[in-house]
């Protein structure tokens, strides 16, 4: 297995360029006219996930962006997903 | 690389992408019968698919030297109209003994509706009828979580499944571990934007050390790499595998689950 430090060497560079862009992306929402949605509110509410001291932090935001019902609906609307709940 | 790709839709692929994964050292593949893109408008539609997928996909393949299967279904998302669900899966049977059919998939959920889950149910007692293997698609994203639960919920009220031959494929980490758990064949698939990338895929290898998972690509007409399987397998060198532990997870593993199929021969 590699040491935390080779995990940096080969890594460290993609999550510097995903956290950035990530940043941007943000920026670039509050940049624009018009209102945000459910999506923008959900991601806002996953990003404090990354700080956490959770054992898990990839599954806790997963699970922060998943539906929260439990039963099966009575008919599909759209065919597809949002990546957030509504 | 020796691997095998155990979820592409090739029908979606063009024929270059067959050379470029016999190429890879791709040694099979398997492809469930999923979505067109559209909803078919017949269940005539599906019999052409079906043959597509039985008869003309394995030759296309051959002229690469890869070994093409497939696994029958209506898919979650074109269930939504029970009626017509159950006039294609009426057609179904006629191609179970096809020699390259290894079982009854991609079947599961998509929206998580009432009608969804009765034929995806349906679907599981003609496998158990015919005793065959089952692959599972599990819904995407904010949707994923809740139909893996109600399809393991669905699966538990099977008293004779042996858990082991089917795989519920899709897992991320928020779904890996109740899968695994419950005694069934997790599969994680590959997508640049959705599902995993190979180095999340990677952790949950390392988080979960089973024997029961395999990766696939699930390349179909979206966003997808239909090498993305042999692309993980350079990832885990970079992490320090071994050549025999990174054959076992891409090759060994696929190829203890699909044996259960005695038409799986390669």
């Amino acid at each position: 297995m590699p040491t935390k430090q080779q995990i940096l060497d080969l890594h460290f560079m993609d999550a510097r360029c995903k956290l950035i862009d990530l940043a941007a992306f943000l920026d670039r929402v509050e940049r624009h006219d018009g209102e945000a949605d459910f999506r923008f509110t959900a991601l806002q509410k996953a990003i404090p996930i990354l700080l956490s001291d959770l054992p898990s932090r990839a599954k806790a935001i997963l699970d922060a962006l998943s539906d929260e019902s439990t039963e099966p609906i009575e008919r599909a609307t759209i065919q597809g997903a949002f990546g957030a709940p509504r | 690389m020796k691997y095998i790709e155990p979820h592409a839709h090739m029908v979606s692929r063009t024929t270059d992408d067959y050379e470029k994964l016999a190429m890879a050292g791709c040694a099979a593949i398997c492809e469930p019968a999923f979505w067109a893109g559209f909803d078919r408008s017949s269940p005539a539609g599906f019999f052409d698919y079906y043959r597509q997928l039985t008869d003309y996909e394995p030759k296309r393949a051959a002229k690469y030297g890869i070994p093409h299967f497939c696994w029958l279904c209506i898919n979650p998302k074109e269930a939504e109209d029970a009626g017509f669900a159950r006039e294609v899966m009426s057609i179904i049977p006629e191609f179970l003994d096809k020699p390259t059919v290894l079982g009854i998939g991609e079947i599961g959920l998509n929206k998580n509706t009432r009608s969804e889950l009765a034929i995806f149910e349906e679907h599981v007692q003609l496998a158990l009828d015919r005793d065959l293997p089952i692959l599972i698609h599990t819904p995407h994203l904010e949707d994923k979580r809740k139909g893996t639960r109600l399809i393991l919920d669905s699966l538990a009220t099977f008293s004779a499944l042996d858990r082991g031959k089917v795989i519920i494929d899709h897992v991320e980490e928020h779904t890996i571990g109740a899968v695994l758990d419950a005694g069934y064949w997790a599969g994680m698939t590959l997508y640049p934007e959705s599902k995993c990338t190979p180095n999340r895929a990677i952790d949950m290898l390392e988080c979960y050390a089973n024997e029961q998972l395999w990766l696939n690509s699930a390349c179909d007409w979206g966003v997808s790499d239909p090498l993305a399987v042999v692309k993980c397998g350079l990832e885990m060198r970079k992490r320090h595998y071994s050549p025999d532990a990174i054959e076992k997870i891409l090759f060994g593993n696929p190829l203890r689950f699909l044996s259960q199929s005695p038409r799986f021969v390669i």
